[in-house]
């Protein structure tokens, strides 16, 4: 059985090679849209936001949770949205 | 743990990774975004199903007050002021991977008084990584929102202070392992990566954002990944770490195109050298004026037009995109020059020119567009100076030195339109303004192109 922080340290170093490879074939044209919308990916610390303002360990840690509930979900719902406003503006000649 | 909530988490793992992949052409690319976005939906609802929460009214202010924010900041944003929203987000976003990591702390001491060291490694990583990025994010936003002066700060020995800033961060950090039940060291090591934050982007002036934005957005990813670390949680650590490579892959472009190391950009503070300007254009720089640029195009049969920030500062985007279409009705073949740092962020000039309705088949990068320069009858430099200075092709130069550029200096005429003759960010007198070949249209660039396509009408 392998080490839990092994295991999480693999799927780490694997996770930065597929993002290497995928981003490597982003097209200049789009490099602000793929950093709005990685960045609303990164917004993925919502989950464990969530999970500490809902846990209701001490008063502190729900403090903290909420805060970084609105924080992530601003990033999140901000960052898809432009992204998308972006996007929809790319066109071809016509 | 439940395994269909990690099942679900590794299909929202797998849509992230699918929707980054869309953005590789922007036929795809709205698609591409969607599934992402769907992906995250799916992770949060899953979250919502553990049994660890049991109340949900705090959650649900939160996210309605998060949601309107940022619905309100995506929809009301101008695309000339996208690098600041970004920074904004991704400090954000930084900020929150700090206060989750925070939480868990104090959980985990609460469970048992000796939490594993994984947890108190990973807990400082997430500390200090988010707290530099949110402060740093900060300051860039307000240096590029102008709140801040968004000229290079001079902090007396910043170098030193920032390596002290981080040696004490890294202390902090070590005395969080060696002594977990102390949660409030790790309140301390926020505070002083806070102030790390603050004084690594202060010094960097306005032309060398597009390295700390994309640098800033691999932080808040890498900040993600250590908070996943931290909950041991396969979702953060995946999406942290694609949102990390994507922010580094953008940092190396930047530099690269810059022919600098990051460590310059960050340590090395910029201008000192100063040339002689007047050496360089005594006598030889031609005014000319619309009417005579006009002329000129008239018998153009190729024409490039390179844009740099000044254009998205005069707000010509959408002049130029009238410029295009005229042009284009009289069968003059038009494309676009955009040098990797142009503009505050990258890829900022191709969404100004999107936004305008310039189709993106018409934006050619560095590599595609320099060749057709000595095919081409005029090439148009709106509101760009470092990125089209030919002295970066000598070697004794100063700051440009061995900088990739748009080599417009090898087209038959060049015309630049700009206020004045003052040198661009790197301080360096650019010896193209003096060419034979270069006539200097001063002015506003919104203006100037409006006053060449009446000329141009009337004719």
């Amino acid at each position: 059985m392998m080490d839990p922080f092994v295991a999480a340290l693999t799927i780490f170093v694997l996770a930065v090679f597929v993002g290497f490879e995928v981003i490597t074939k982003v097209p200049p044209t789009l490099h602000t849209p793929l950093m709005s919308g990685s960045n609303a990916i990164s917004g993925i610390t919502l989950v464990g936001a969530l999970l500490a303002a809902g846990a209701q360990e001490t008063t502190l840690s729900t403090i903290l949770g909420v805060i970084a509930v609105v924080f992530a979900t601003v990033n999140v719902v901000g960052g898809f949205l432009v992204t998308h406003r972006m996007l929809k503006m790319f066109r071809r000649k016509d | 743990m439940n395994i269909g909530i990690n099942i679900g988490y590794l299909v929202a793992a797998a849509l992230f990774i699918f929707g980054l992949k869309g953005l590789s052409h922007p036929r795809t690319a709205v698609r591409g975004n969607l599934l992402g976005a769907s992906g995250m939906l799916l992770a949060i609802v899953l979250t919502l199903l553990d049994r660890g929460i049991i109340s949900f009214e705090w959650i649900i202010v939160g996210i309605v007050v998060g949601a309107a924010i940022g619905v309100f900041l995506a929809i009301k944003v101008q695309m000339t002021q996208m690098p600041q929203l970004v920074a904004l987000f991704n400090g954000f976003g930084g900020g929150a991977s700090t206060l989750v990591a925070g939480a868990a702390l104090i959980k985990a001491v609460l469970l048992t008084s000796t939490p594993s060291t994984q947890l108190t490694v990973s807990t400082a990583a997430s500390g200090l990584i988010g707290a530099v990025t949110f402060w740093g994010s900060l300051i860039a936003f307000g240096k590029l929102q102008g709140i801040i002066s968004s000229k290079p700060a001079r902090i007396p020995a910043h170098q030193l202070l920032n390596g002290l800033l981080l040696l004490v961060s890294l202390g902090l950090g070590a005395l969080i392992v060696i002594e977990p039940g102390a949660t409030w060291i790790y309140w301390i090591l926020v505070a002083v990566a806070s102030a790390l934050g603050v004084f690594m982007v202060l010094p960097i002036g306005g032309a060398d954002m597009p390295v700390v934005i994309s640098l800033l957005n691999s932080f808040s990813g890498l900040a993600a990944a250590a908070t996943g670390f931290v909950l041991m949680n396969n979702v953060l650590i995946i999406s942290g770490s694609l949102v990390g490579a994507s922010g580094l892959i953008l940092t190396n472009i930047m530099c690269k195109a810059m022919n600098r190391s990051l460590g310059n950009v960050l340590f090395g503070g910029v201008g000192g050298t100063v040339a002689e300007a007047d050496d360089i254009y005594a006598g030889k720089v031609k005014s000319t004026s619309p009417d005579e640029v006009a002329m000129l195009l008239e018998g153009a049969r190729r024409v490039v037009i390179v844009p740099g920030y000044g254009m998205a500062v005069a707000q010509a985007q959408y002049a130029v995109r009238d410029l295009t279409n005229l042009l284009e009705s009289r069968g003059t073949e038009v494309e676009f020059g955009i040098h990797p740092v142009a503009g505050r962020m990258p890829g900022h000039m191709n969404v100004l020119l999107a936004e305008a309705n310039i189709p993106y088949d018409k934006l050619k990068t560095m590599e595609e567009i320099n060749p057709t320069f000595e095919q081409t009858d005029m090439a148009i430099v709106i509101g760009a100076n470092d990125v089209v200075n030919p002295s970066a092709r000598e070697a004794d130069s100063g700051p440009l030195a061995g900088m990739p550029i748009l080599e417009v200096d090898k087209a038959r005429t060049v015309v630049v339109i700009k206020r004045s003759l003052s040198p661009g960010f790197a301080g360096v007198p650019n010896p193209l303004f003096a060419a034979d070949s270069t006539l200097m249209l001063f002015g506003d660039g919104k203006q100037m192109v409006t006053d060449i396509i009446t000329a141009l009408k009337e004719t």
